[in-house]
Formats: structure tokens, sequence, C-alpha cells
């Protein structure tokens, strides 16, 4: 059966460069391919995997260098061939597709120039036949115009498309392998189901065997027969999908799959006359002469989480940006316990700003690298509350126990000396030290791997139980919706579409852009995507973003 | 679908993050022990010119105005370089030099930072029409090449001074000063600004306005800590500047006046001898040279670590 | 409009706005000056009436807006007023000195553009090697000369003859360059099965030695490379008699100087912007699909790499503007920069201003050339959505 493996890597090794030395990226891991078979390979941000999908290629990037191992694709060792025989193999029988279509693709060449390059120079094609070949294959991904789309230029051709003709490009050349770099990353959800379902048709109608890339194990499920795990660049668990998903057998594959388990507890609703903490009347804003909110409203009462979901340019931080008077509204106004905010945060009292926070989505930009935790805390505190000496110190060192982080280890660290988790929990410390009323999460779990993101998520809802904070959550993942939201908000090209109880938003009927939404968020179940489109085809479910 | 009860157990929350734990000293120390050649070579050029501008009195054989010789004497034990047109003793010249050389060109970065470093921050941390109206202005300043204007403002000050009853030659020397500041300063204007822009749009930054913070608590303690280490470097690449500069206006006799000791003008009151095959005129020419070399080997390095730390 | 052009316009508009505030920068210089221009022209002998005539034929009695304006349209008409030293007509003194100017720098720049951008592509190319290192440390040195120091070392070298002083330093460099050249060469272009190149290194490290050697041996004003044909002149007193080989000649060491001080900058600013270039994943993605690297910097570098590279040559071009100040005067040539020099020194503040106008427009009108061409190559701009 020794024949039907197309890539064998045994051992493989991989050193990248810090400073002066060479830390080890991947540390010695094995990998199997057969033809025509997709290997899907996840793990955390930093585990290694688009070094081990670049090194597929015989090729590893500047600052790196293969320290030992074998990479045999076809029978031959590409750690050991010449330069010019890995050249050879590149677009010819492995191809790749990166992360960002925008930035790959070359700005200064129309797309079917791009697509033809490999083909020709391979000696596969001559320049007619590739170009008549780009139109067939244009089409069998379902690019609109496929006749046309190709002599356009790269920023003339929206993300979605561009990625469905850089997976195109990949095909030219019929390769035996190509290597998905986290090809739908940076799309969003509705858009990243059209660019999946066109991998995989591509994938199955000419047999390439696939090594897909990604840090989302619903993608994964959907794409792949069998899944490897890695973790600081070893390989933690390897099986077919279907067991990968049912019965992992390690500890850590366990915890990755139990991150969807949370669930807040359910509150009792808000009395009808409640003051809300915070009430969005009838809000519009625009940048410049760019309108981006029309006539927002929402109420968020004590004690409750109010997720605002929605696709990136849908309006969500704007919202928020306007409840912060980082941008003054062009119309309406927003109450804060019944009493009207002055528009910009410059003309607010100093206890105006006091009660409504912020958490940030990048704890890596919101805390100054240049200040230790214990004044990073300790500023708000002595700033609002007059707080000093002895008093302002054990208010720092309860605000810390608080996160759950110590006092005495982590107090005179920097940021740049914690985890991203630990980060994202001093900003929670930072907005907690004001002692608000409200605060606003702006997508504060989406930069953190999903099981910090997990425990970052208990610690905003115990919090919420202890203190009676209200939360804005903004965030374009569901998952999360499902986990903390008391009530969700759905926002669309600056317009709020639905607004609801959570339990009310799952439950169908719905706008139909919320069911574009909801029903685009991949699922763990492998048959989630095929059932989709079959679906869609019968047209059960809405497959076109209404217009806006 | 798991039996875990609480996943954070075994989150990567509870691990230290995966860098060495080291303190700011130790970094400095491994920094400077992994340093190139180059630039040890360009930290040690430094710290011997230092040396010279500081002790000159002592080390000079004469002083800085005497004449004791003939003009143009050659090599001899008394004069190991020779002496002048006027016959001053070379030697002690080129020591008093650095003070005067290095002295006033170090003033004029020290006050262009001060300028435009200033004016950078508060258009970065202003925007809006503070910015427009300083940028536009430097944007004038600096459409045309720098000696230009130099020439243009030092014939004006120049003039105002020439028609003085009496005045201090040091005169001179602060108008030289303040004009090479000010044009200089627009290049440290637009470092700054682009450098301050970019911690701006930090989100701790707005964190801080939020907060309520006045202007000069977000310039003090969250813009320039972090501007601090591109600044350094830059301070090193508008010395060199400057110094040419000032060194190049004083060749053409329009710099440091004399009788003051300076490098641009010995050489220019030497340069005839350049078409006799003799090499004096060139030592203090080769002192400029060296000091800005070795600058620049220091800047380099430190440019190149702190880019490589970025990746 | 096609957005090229509306860009185009717009930047044009701009860099008219520039000049017309230097043009009131440069005239309001004037006005700052203390006392009687008038004056100052006659002389203190003249009598207050003889003065106040001439304030009026200079109109000097007018207010200074009126001024500004007949000053600017007299600058259009070529009419830049009277030199105060001289009293000729400055548009006599400038024009032929300007032409002067734009000969020696454009001298310095066919030599210097296409050397600079070859060897700032190689430098990127095989970057982090020992070549680019050795171009690193060769073009950092060469740019913190001063200007005069890199003059006068040619005019040692080449004009005079090799003096015994330097003799050691410059043996022991170019030992150095043959060994640092010869390594960089062997490791990256893999050619060292060429005999070529190490037997042509080898003769320049001898030729070196064998200089030293004489110095040392006191056999001075020995130049293996002119002696025995000509030393260049260090005087590049050129007329408007003077044949172009002539000119050439005379010109050849402030030429050769300009191009070693705007080479190096030009090499390091076309390295950073190709490696910035270089960077980029559609870079990546072309070696990913399997292309050589000349077809990857040739096809998918250098149609990207046009606009950074016309920036780093005008910037250098305007930049000999500024250089030909110094070396002008070093080697006397009757250019622009002498003459404004020369003005400073005689207080001549209508000279000054004259030739001031006439650098600023220059530099201007170049920057303005090279940013509509970078905005001409811009394929965001050339195809619109």
């Amino acid at each position: 059966m020794s024949d039907d493996i197309l890539l064998r890597m045994r051992n493989i090794r991989i050193d990248g460069k810090t400073g002066d030395d060479w830390l080890p990226i991947i540390q010695g891991v094995d990998l199997e391919l057969k033809r025509g078979e997709v290997l899907g390979l996840i793990g955390e941000s930093g585990a290694g995997k688009s070094t081990m999908g670049l090194a597929a290629m015989g090729y590893v990037r500047d600052g790196c260098r293969i320290a030992g191992g074998s990479i045999e694709f076809e029978g031959t060792d590409l750690a050991k061939s010449s330069v010019a025989y890995c050249r050879k193999l590149r677009g010819k029988k492995i191809a790749y597709v990166a992360q960002s279509a925008a930035a790959s693709f070359n700005p200064a060449h129309r797309l079917i120039d791009q697509y033809s390059e490999a083909p020709v120079i391979h000696g596969v094609m001559n320049r007619t036949e590739a170009d008549t070949d780009a139109t067939d294959i244009y089409r069998r991904l379902q690019l609109p115009n496929p006749d046309e789309i190709g002599f356009r230029y790269p920023h003339q051709v929206s993300g979605g498309q561009l990625q469905r003709a850089m997976t195109a490009m990949a095909m030219s050349c019929r390769p035996d392998l190509i290597i998905f770099d986290e090809p739908t990353t940076a799309l969003d959800v509705t858009t990243q189901i059209e660019v999946l379902a066109a991998i995989r048709d591509a994938v199955d109608q000419f047999g390439t065997a696939a090594i897909y890339i990604t840090h989302d194990l619903a993608v994964v499920a959907q794409m792949a027969d069998k899944i490897m795990v890695l973790r600081y660049g070893e390989l933690v668990e390897e099986a077919d999908t279907r067991t990968m998903l049912s019965a992992p057998t390690q500890a850590y594959t366990k915890s990755l799959w139990a991150v969807r388990s949370f669930k807040s507890a359910a509150k009792a609703a808000p009395a009808p006359d409640a003051t809300p903490v915070v009430s969005l009347r009838n809000v519009s804003a625009s940048y410049g002469p760019v309108p981006v909110l029309h006539g927002v409203s929402f109420d968020i009462h004590k004690g409750r989480t109010v997720a605002v979901v929605g696709e990136s340019g849908s309006g969500k931080s704007t919202a928020a940006r306007c409840i912060t008077g980082l941008l003054p509204p062009t119309e309406g106004e927003i109450l804060f316990n019944g009493k009207a905010l002055p528009p910009s945060f410059k003309k607010r009292n100093k206890d105006q700003l006091r009660q409504a926070q912020m958490i940030y989505q990048m704890a890596d930009t919101a805390l100054n690298p240049k200040q230790r935790i214990r004044d990073i805390i300790s500023r708000p505190v002595e700033f609002y509350l007059g707080l000093t000496g002895k008093a302002k110190k054990d208010r720092v060192d309860a605000l810390l126990d608080m996160i759950e982080m110590e006092p005495d280890v982590f107090g005179h660290r920097y940021p740049q000396e914690l985890s991203g988790g630990q980060k994202q929990r001093i900003g929670i410390a930072r907005a907690l030290a004001a002692e608000p009323e409200f605060i606003i999460c702006d997508e504060v779990t989406s930069a953190l791997d999903q099981l910090v993101a997990e425990g970052i998520l208990r610690l905003l809802d115990r919090l919420q139980s202890e203190l009676g904070l209200a939360y804005m959550f903004i965030t374009h993942d569901l998952a999360t919706v499902r986990s903390i939201a008391d009530e969700v908000v759905v926002m669309q090209h600056g317009k709020v579409v639905e607004q609801g109880p959570k339990a009310e938003m799952f439950r169908p009927p719905h706008h139909p852009y919320t069911d574009l939404l909801l029903s685009s968020v991949p699922e763990m179940d492998p048959d989630w995507l095929t059932d989709l489109l079959a679906a869609r085809e019968r047209g059960e479910v809405v497959s076109e973003l209404p217009p806006a | 679908m798991t039996d875990i009860s609480d996943p954070s157990a075994l989150s990567a929350d509870a691990e230290a993050p995966r860098v060495a734990q080291e303190t700011a000293r130790q970094r400095t120390l491994r920094a400077f022990r992994s340093a190139p050649i180059t630039a040890w070579l360009g930290m040690i050029v430094i710290a011997i010119y230092v040396i010279v501008a500081v002790f000159a009195p002592v080390i000079a054989p004469y002083g800085e105005r005497e004449i004791v010789g003939d003009q143009f004497e050659l090599r001899s034990a008394e004069f190991l370089l020779g002496t002048d047109n006027l016959g001053r003793d070379l030697l002690s010249r080129l020591i008093y030099a650095a003070r005067n050389t290095v002295g006033i060109a170090l003033m004029t970065t020290f006050f262009a930072f001060t300028l435009g470093g200033l004016l950078g921050m508060l258009a970065a941390t202003l925007g809006g029409w503070v910015d427009q109206i300083i940028s536009r202005i430097v944007d004038v300043l600096m459409s045309i090449p720098y000696i230009i204007f130099a020439l243009l403002f030092l014939t004006v000050a120049n003039t105002w001074i020439g028609q003085m009853d009496n005045p201090s030659p040091w005169l001179y020397t602060a108008a030289l000063i303040a004009i090479m500041a000010l044009l200089d300063s627009t290049r440290v204007y637009r470092l700054t600004r682009a450098v301050a822009m970019n911690i701006v749009v930090m989100d701790y930054v707005e964190a801080a306005r939020l907060r309520g913070e006045g202007l000069f608590h977000i310039i003090r303690k969250e813009i320039l800590p972090n501007a601090t280490a591109p600044l350094i470097a830059e301070f090193g690449l508008r010395f060199c500047f400057v110094f040419l500069s000032i060194s190049a206006l004083s060749f053409l006799g329009l710099g440091i006046q004399p009788p003051t000791a300076d490098w641009g003008s010995m050489v220019k009151d030497n340069a005839t001898l350049v078409s006799f095959g003799e090499i004096i005129p060139l030592y203090p020419a080769c002192a400029i040279a060296v000091l800005t070399v070795a600058v620049n080997f220091v800047v380099d390095w430190m440019l190149h670590r702190s880019s490589g730390l970025k990746e | 409009m096609h957005p090229i052009l509306s860009m185009a316009l717009r930047r044009l508009a701009l860099g008219l706005l520039t000049l017309l505030v230097i043009s009131i920068v440069i005239f309001s210089a004037v006005e700052m000056l203390p006392g009687d221009l008038a004056q100052e022209i006659l002389g203190q002998s003249a009598t207050p009436e003889t003065v106040a005539a001439f304030r009026k034929e200079l109109g000097l009695d007018k207010p200074p807006v009126e001024r500004y304006f007949s000053w600017l349209g007299g600058v259009f008409q070529g009419d830049f007023g009277k030199s105060l030293a001289s009293k000729r007509e400055i548009s006599e003194l400038i024009s032929g000195r300007f032409a002067n100017t734009m000969f020696l720098a454009g001298y310095a720049a066919v030599i210097a553009v296409p050397l600079a951008v070859v060897l700032g592509l190689m430098a990127a190319l095989f970057r982090n090697t020992w070549f680019d290192r050795f171009v690193n440390v060769f073009t950092l040195s060469t740019i913190s000369f001063p200007e005069f120091f890199v003059a006068y070392i040619l005019i040692l070298l080449l004009a005079v003859g090799f003096p015994f002083g330097l003799a050691l330093p410059f043996g022991l460099l170019g030992l150095w360059i043959a060994v640092e050249g010869y390594g960089a060469m062997k490791e990256n272009f893999k050619i060292n099965k060429s005999p070529l190149i190490p037997v042509v290194f080898l003769l320049i490290g001898i030729g070196l030695i064998i200089n030293m050697v004489m110095g040392f041996m006191g056999v001075e004003n020995w130049n293996p490379i002119t002696k025995e044909v000509r030393a260049f002149p260090s005087i590049a007193n050129i007329s408007p008699e003077s044949s172009l080989a002539d000119r050439l000649d005379r010109a050849f060491l402030p030429a050769l100087t300009l191009t070693m001080v705007v080479t190096a900058h030009m090499m390091r600013m076309t390295r950073a912007a190709i490696i910035n270039l270089l960077a980029s994943p559609y870079i990546e993605m072309a070696r990913l699909k399997g292309m050589s690297p000349w077809r990857v910097i040739i096809k998918h570098a250098l149609p990207n790499a046009l606009a950074p590279i016309i920036n780093v040559i005008a910037l250098n071009l305007a930049y000999l503007i500024t250089g030909v100040v110094v070396v002008e005067v070093v080697f006397a040539y009757p250019g622009l920069g002498q003459l404004m020099v020369d003005s400073v020194t005689k207080r001549d503040i209508t000279v000054v201003q004259a030739c001031c106008l006439v650098f600023a427009v220059t530099y201007i009108l170049l920057n303005l050339i090279a940013d509509i061409l970078a905005i001409a190559t811009n394929p965001r701009l050339l195809h619109p959505k």
C-alpha cells in the first residue's frame, strides 16, 4: 500500500531564529498523507501549523531552518533535495492557498495572468490553453462572470471571490497536493460558507490531496478526512475526523472540544418598569460624510448581558463608540440610568466617565507595555476614587484577587511578561477598578485561543453575578453569544434588524439576515456543510444576503 | 461529550509565557554582549571623543588661540602636526575643536529635539487643526533643501549682527544654532509625529482618554515611554546630520566663526596645502568623518535591534 | 475624470502652492533686513536726495505687498533685479552658472543613478550575506563623510598623486576590500569555479600593496592610475568657451565626489525599499508557485517597486542640488552654489534671494515630476474599480 502514500514527513524538526538563538518551532512530528486524502491540521496560535504546511512544500520562511527529519513527497526527500528540484514541484505538484488573498495576489497583474503563470512556466499548458482553463475553473468554483473576472486586477474583486480565485489558481496545474493555510479566517461567516463549499468541490472533483490548516474545529470537521492536533510544535493526537470528534483520547483535545459547553445561568427577566442602565434612543452616527449608524435603539439592564452581533462593517463597534462618547451621534441620545449623557466624552464629568468602562479586543494594545501591572490597575483607583498609599495598594490587591491572579506574583510584571489570557484579565481588572455599573466588552475573546476564551467568559459571568454589572458584549461569534448573552441585538448595515431575549433569537422564525447568519455558523457535525448546502438548494434556508 | 468539568484547569493561562523571564538589566547586558564589532568600535570611538572634549585643556600642548610658531610649519617634535596658516599649533586646535564643534552640534540637536519633539507629540495627540497648521508649516520648510534656507537666514541674521556696535562673536554662533535647530526640528517633528501617531491609535491611549486624563498625563505617561527607543536612535542620526551640516557651513566660512577652533573652518584655512600633496587639512575632516561613522555604527545596530525585536 | 489625472492635477496644484509660499518666505527675508537697501547700494556718501530718487526707482516707497507682486512679475520675465555688490543685473550673473550647475548635477546623476539602483537591488537580493554587510559598512562610511572630505581625498588620489601618509591606511583598506569582496562573491554568486574573479581581486590587492610599499620607500607622487597618463585637474575652472570634452574632463572630480556621496544614499534607500517589498505575501506566493528568483524579481517585485525607486531617485537628485554647493566651492567650479556662497559672504542679499529661488524651483519641480510618475505607475490607480 506504500504506493498510495503521497507525502510522508518523519520526525520533522524546524527551528526559528529569535534574537541570536535558534528555538524549536516543530519538534519532531510525523505525518502521512495518502493520495486524495484531506488532512486537517488544527491547533492554537503558535502551535506551528503554518510552518508544518509550508514544510510540506520543502519551504521554510526567512529566519527558519529545517533542523532534522525528512519530507518525502512521492518518495523523494525534499529536505535533502536541491532548491531547483523543490522549485519544479511548487505550483505544479504542490500548491498553496494563503490566508489573505488580498495580500497574496500581486496588485500589478490581472488575475488570469497570475493564474496562467504557473502552468506556462512549468510547461503544463501553453498560454491559450491556460486562459481557457482558467475560465473553466472559475466557472466550477462558481465565481460570478467567469469569462470576465480573470481580466480584473485583485483590488477590483471582493474578498470572498478573491479567496476562490486563489483556490482556482492553486488548481491551475492540477497539483497532487494543496496546502490551505487558514483560507477563511479573514472572511465573515456568511462569505466563509461559499469559500468552504468551493474548496471542497474543487478538491473532490480533481481528487486532490490537501492539508487544511485552521484553528476552527467546526470548519475542519467539514473539510477533513482525518485530523491532527498540534500544540507547541508537537503532535497531540491524530485520528479520522469522526473518531476524533466523538471520542478524543487526549486531555488537551478533550478540553478543546469541551469549550463550547459553558452556558451562563438563566436570569429572571428585568421588571417591565425598571430603568435600564444604558439606553440608546434612535442613535445615528457617521464617519465624516459617510453614515454608519441609522436609528439604533436598545436597552441594557442591570446585571444583564446584551450581545450585539453582526459581521464586520455592521456598525456594532460604532454603537460602542457612540456610547463611550468617542463618536458623538449625529442624532438621537444615550441615556444612563434615565439621564441623557453629553454626546462627546470630553463634555462628560468624571463620574459619568467612571460609570461606563471598556474592555478591548486586543489585550496587547490595550495595556501600556511600559507600565507595570500594579500601575495600570492603580491609576483608575487613584484617579476616580482618590485612594492613595495603603488603601490604594489593598484595593489593587483585592482587584487582582478578583481576577484570580496573585498580587505578589504579577503586580510588578510588565504586560509582555504575561500570556494573552492573563493580559485580558488585567484589562478586566482595570475596568473593574473604576467601580463601574456598565462595561462594554468589545470582542474580548476573539483574539484568544478557545480554551483561554472560555476562562475569560466564566470570569466575566462570575463578576456579573457578584457585582451586578451590565455588559454590552460585542461579538461576531454566535457560540459566544449562546454561552453568555441574556439578550441579543442583531445588526446589519448600521441598523438593528432584530432584537430580543436569547431563547427567542435561537428559535425560528427569524429575520432573513439573522437566519442567514445563524445558519452560516459552522457546527461540529461533519455533515453540517453537506446538509446545509442541500437545504439551501431546496430553498429551505436563506442562501443570499437580503439587499442593504 | 466530555468528562472534564472545568477546562480552565488545563488552561494555557496557568502557564507563564514561554519566553524566558529577564530583568531589564539582564536584557541590556545581553544586548551589549551580542553587539557586533562595528557597534563596539563606534562606542569606543565616541567615548574617546567625549574624553578628549572634556579634558581638552589638560591634553592640548598649547592654547586654542595661541600663536606659537611660523605659518605652516612642518611636523616636528615641538609641533606634532605642524602649525596652521596663522602659526597656531594644529594638534591643540584639533583637540579644542572637539569641544566647540561637537558641543555646538549637540546643543543644536538638543534644541531641535525639544522643539520638534514637543510639537510632534502635541500634533499627534491633539490632531485636528493644531496638527494641520504645524504640519503645513513644516511641509513648507521641508519643501526645499535645508542648506538653501540656512544660507538665506544666515545672511539676514549676520547682516543684523554686523550692524550692531561691537557685536560679540558668540552672537554669530547663537544665530547659527538657532537657525540650524529650527530647520532640523522639522525633521524631528515629522518623525516624532509619526512615532506618536502609531502610539496614539493604541487602545491604552484611548482608555486613558476615556478615563478623562489630561493632555499632559497622556503625553508623559502613555506616549513618551513608548516613543523613547526610536527617538534615541533618531537623536544619533539627527546629530550626525546637524554635525555634518554645521561643518559644511563652517567649511564655507558661514558657520562657526574664527578664532574659535572648529574642524570645518580648519579644513578651509589650510586647504591650499592639499594641492601640494600635504594631508594636514584632512586631519580635521578625518576627525569629523570618524565621529559620524562611529555614531552611525551605533545607531545602525540600535535600529537593527529594535526592528528585529518587532518580529 | 480618470483618477490618475485628478491625482496628478491635485499634486500639481499643491506644488504650485508650495512654490508660491516659498517665494513669499524668500521675499520677506529681504524685508527683514535692517537699514535701507537703496542706501546700501549707493553707499554712505550718497546724498539723501539721490537715495530718495533711487528708492523711487527701485520701488521701495511702495507697500510690501505691491513690491512682492512686482518682484514676482519681474522674476517671471527673467528679471531678478540688481546685485548689491557688483551692481550688475542678477539674471546675467546666474544664467550661465545655472547651466553649469545643471551640467554638473546631470553628469553625476548619469553615473550615480544606474550604479546605485543596480547595487541597491543586489544588496537587497543578497541581504544578510557578506556582500550586503560589506556594502552596508562602506555606504554607511561614505554618508558619514563630509562632502569636502571625500572631495579632498579624491584630489589627493587622482589629481596630486598618492601621498605617503595615506599609503598605509589605503593599502589596508584595499586588502580588506579584496578579501571581503572575494568572499562575498564566492558566497553569493557561486562562481568560485571561474578563475577570473579571484584574479581581478588579487591584482587590485597587489597593486595597492605595491603602492603602499612605494609609499614607504619614499617614492612620493607615484600614482599607478594617473601618473603616466595625466592627473585629473583639481580646479574645475570651465568657461563658456570650453568644449564638451574639456568640460567632462575638468568636471570629472566634482562629479565623482557627488556620485560617491549620492550613490551611497541612493543604494541604501533602494535596498530598504526592495527589502520592504520582498516581505510582501505576494512575493512569497510567487516563490511558492515555483518561480525562479529572477522571475520573482523581474515579474513580481519590479512592477511594484517602480514607485519607491522613482521616489528614491528624485530624492537623491534633489540631494545633488544641496551637494553641489559644497563641491563647487572645493573645486572652484563656476556654478550657482559658489555664487550663492560668495554672495552670502558679501551679504549680497538680492543675489542670495535669486539663487534661493532658482534652487527652490528646481527642487520642487523635481519632486513634483517624481510624485506624478509614482502616481502614474500605481496599479491601483491605473485600473480603478
